[in-house]
């Protein structure tokens, strides 16, 4: 009982060291064991698909871990089993139109509250935080009913549109990028002459370029992700699915077993593990900047 | 908005030089100008479909026929729809245990990271990719990994001698199993707040080692204060997560139920006996489905009003950070 007692603190001497340092190595190989059973637990649901991916059709549902032969043929045979590259134009559609409209949008607004002095800024940010957490389903019913009257749902044009005005989490992340760039260059440049449009174009968008990129991710895998907008717009119309909404009902609809399906969740979560893999500073960068800078 | 938007226009009192005074109109303009695109889309995206919300929410309307006011016969018929109170419970019940558990779970996994010495970059890359797959492609993952009888989770458990439980096919199990869904997708929660615990400043704790504090002390009596702005935002982030939770319930409940079948039919929508019937998923359903606007529009305020309420939460406490940068930077 005595040894497993805390030794008092008193000037450290040899054999105490020696125990302190054995029980720096223990803490080591605990945490790092922790480190590694935390990364393995993210990690093995994405192997799982892949290995049930390339399993045979009797054996997908079934208690084998590893295929026993490696169908590789399974992701053409997806193809030919639904228009996937159908749901792929749309979703292209869809994320590439979106986020070059929040571009557009998006960097005059987030210029605005961060770079410009004004009157009222600080109210308007707020609104904006309030627009970012607002539930998608709050707002549906009386846009539904908009859309609908102007003849566009069964389309993806009702979920594209507002980009190109406003979208609340990008112009949030975008300014938390631009505060960022200090305030002498934008004044520089108006020393300079420079109108606030050309200090914009010409300062602040190359220097924010970081963010810009971050924002221009999340934009795209925020709308390739989306299941909730497809499925109230084109719910009804096959023809103008996405990716994430033909997923949903992809085995059942088109009669295939699992490891298609798995298949086809590999293929569209493709695109976020390229984009991370291209730009993971901008990616971490970003998601910290939601957080920490309020 | 229009109350900020006024006192863009008014701005300050008139100044006496006409010169600075036409500088600032030109200024203002200069401001609305790069502001233009964001209020139009603010007023015809938020602003309107707020406000119409509401009004649609006294209303029968079934999108062909004129809406006809109703008075409070929606929130009265809330009291008498037995889903209705099914999905409040429902959604109370994820607000509670994934905002407990996310917050948590991405807490101490942070923690760890931020003591690691090796292994940084590919541990934290493995804990954050999971949460940019698409939502319906995490639950089809965990539908699988899940499932009982030779799924990898239940041969895992098998050989610790347990026996894993029914998860989407069990109606006490199936909203445990949506709150493993978001655990695994809450990398994003995880950096930030791997961000906030490293930018702890490294005096504090070595003034603590000095004192005689042990690792957990030191957590407890210096992380966790220090970071505890952020993790208010992480709570409000995962309320609203919860409170919103629609699409995981959506594909996990058609899973389930085994006809994965979203489109078209409302039969497993909720599946396991409503278990997964969300409130926006009973929002959708009677919208959508069942063309109840009204009905939906009254939901959908309820909704607004518990997640203002949680948003407002987080911008009195970045009010009055703003502030304080405010007054120490001057900027």
């Amino acid at each position: 009982m005595t040894e497993t007692l805390p030794a008092p603190p008193a000037p450290a001497g040899a054999p105490q060291r020696r125990s302190r340092d054995a029980r720096g190595v223990l803490d080591w190989v605990a945490l790092h064991s922790i480190g590694l059973a935390l990364g393995l637990m993210f990690a093995l649901p994405v192997l799982f698909v892949l290995l049930t991916a390339v399993m045979g059709d009797d054996e997908a549902f079934t208690s084998a871990l590893w295929p026993s032969e490696w169908h590789w043929e399974n992701f053409a045979l997806a193809f030919e089993k639904a228009p996937l590259l159908k749901y792929l134009g749309n979703s292209l559609l869809y994320s590439l139109l979106a986020t070059a409209g929040m571009l557009l949008s998006s960097i005059p607004a987030a210029y605005a509250l961060a770079k410009l002095r004004w009157r009222g800024r600080d109210a308007v940010f707020l609104l904006v935080v309030g627009a970012m957490m607002l539930p998608p389903q709050v707002v549906a019913v009386p846009l539904y009913d908009t859309w609908s009257s102007l003849g566009l749902t069964g389309t993806l044009w009702p979920l594209i549109a507002p980009y190109f005005l406003f979208d609340a989490f990008s112009v949030f992340l975008l300014r938390q990028f631009v505060l960022t760039i200090p305030q002498s260059y934008v004044d520089a440049a108006r020393v300079d002459g420079c109108g606030e449009f050309q200090a914009m174009v010409r300062i602040v968008v190359p220097m924010a370029r970081p963010g810009i990129a971050a924002t221009s991710l999340f934009c795209f895998l925020y709308t390739w992700n989306d299941y909730f907008g497809p499925l109230l717009y084109t719910g009804e119309r096959p023809d103008q699915w996405t990716l994430s909404l033909a997923l949903a009902s992809f085995k059942s609809l088109h009669q295939v077993q699992w490891n298609l399906a798995m298949a086809v969740t590999l293929l569209i979560m493709i695109p976020a593990i390229v984009l991370f893999a291209f730009a993971q500073r901008s990616f971490v960068r970003g998601i910290t900047f939601t957080g920490v800078k309020g | 908005m229009t109350a900020a938007l006024e006192r863009v226009d008014t701005g300050r009192p008139a100044a006496p030089a006409r010169g600075r005074s036409r500088a600032r109109t030109r200024h203002r303009l200069t401001v609305l100008a790069f502001l233009a695109p964001a209020i139009t889309g603010f007023v015809l995206f938020f602003g309107y479909p707020l406000v119409a919300t509401v009004v649609f929410s006294f209303t029968r309307y079934d999108l062909i026929n004129p809406p006809e006011f109703v008075g409070l016969a929606n929130y009265l018929f809330m009291l008498d729809d037995p889903l209705f109170l099914t999905s409040i419970y429902n959604t109370l019940w994820l607000v509670v245990v994934v905002t407990i558990s996310r917050v948590v779970f991405a807490l101490g996994v942070a923690s760890v990271i931020a003591r690691l010495r090796s292994g940084v970059g590919l541990i934290r890359t493995l804990c954050y990719l999971p949460s940019l797959a698409p939502p319906v492609a995490a639950t089809l993952v965990f539908f699988l990994v899940m499932r009982p009888n030779g799924g990898p989770l239940d041969t895992a458990l098998g050989w610790f001698g347990l026996q894993g439980p029914l998860w989407f096919s069990d109606p006490d199990w199936a909203k445990p199993g949506l709150a493993v869904i978001l655990l695994w997708v809450s990398g994003d929660l995880v950096i930030i707040l791997l961000a906030a615990v490293l930018d702890v400043p490294q005096e504090q704790y070595e003034a603590a080692e000095l004192d005689g504090a042990g690792a957990l002390r030191r957590w407890w009596h210096i992380t966790l204060p220090t970071i505890s702005p952020v993790l208010l935002f992480g709570v409000v982030n995962s309320v609203i997560v919860a409170l919103q939770l629609f699409t995981q319930a959506v594909v996990a409940g058609s899973a389930g139920s085994g006809a994965a079948d979203v489109t078209g039919n409302t039969r497993n929508l909720g599946f396991p006996d409503n278990s997964t019937l969300t409130f926006p998923v009973w929002l959708y359903t009677q919208g959508f489905r069942y063309f109840d606007m009204g009905y939906a529009a009254a939901m959908a305020t309820v909704l607004f009003v518990v997640s203002f309420a949680a948003t407002a939460v987080l911008v009195q406490r970045m009010r009055r950070s703003s502030h304080q940068e405010e007054g120490g930077s001057g900027a």
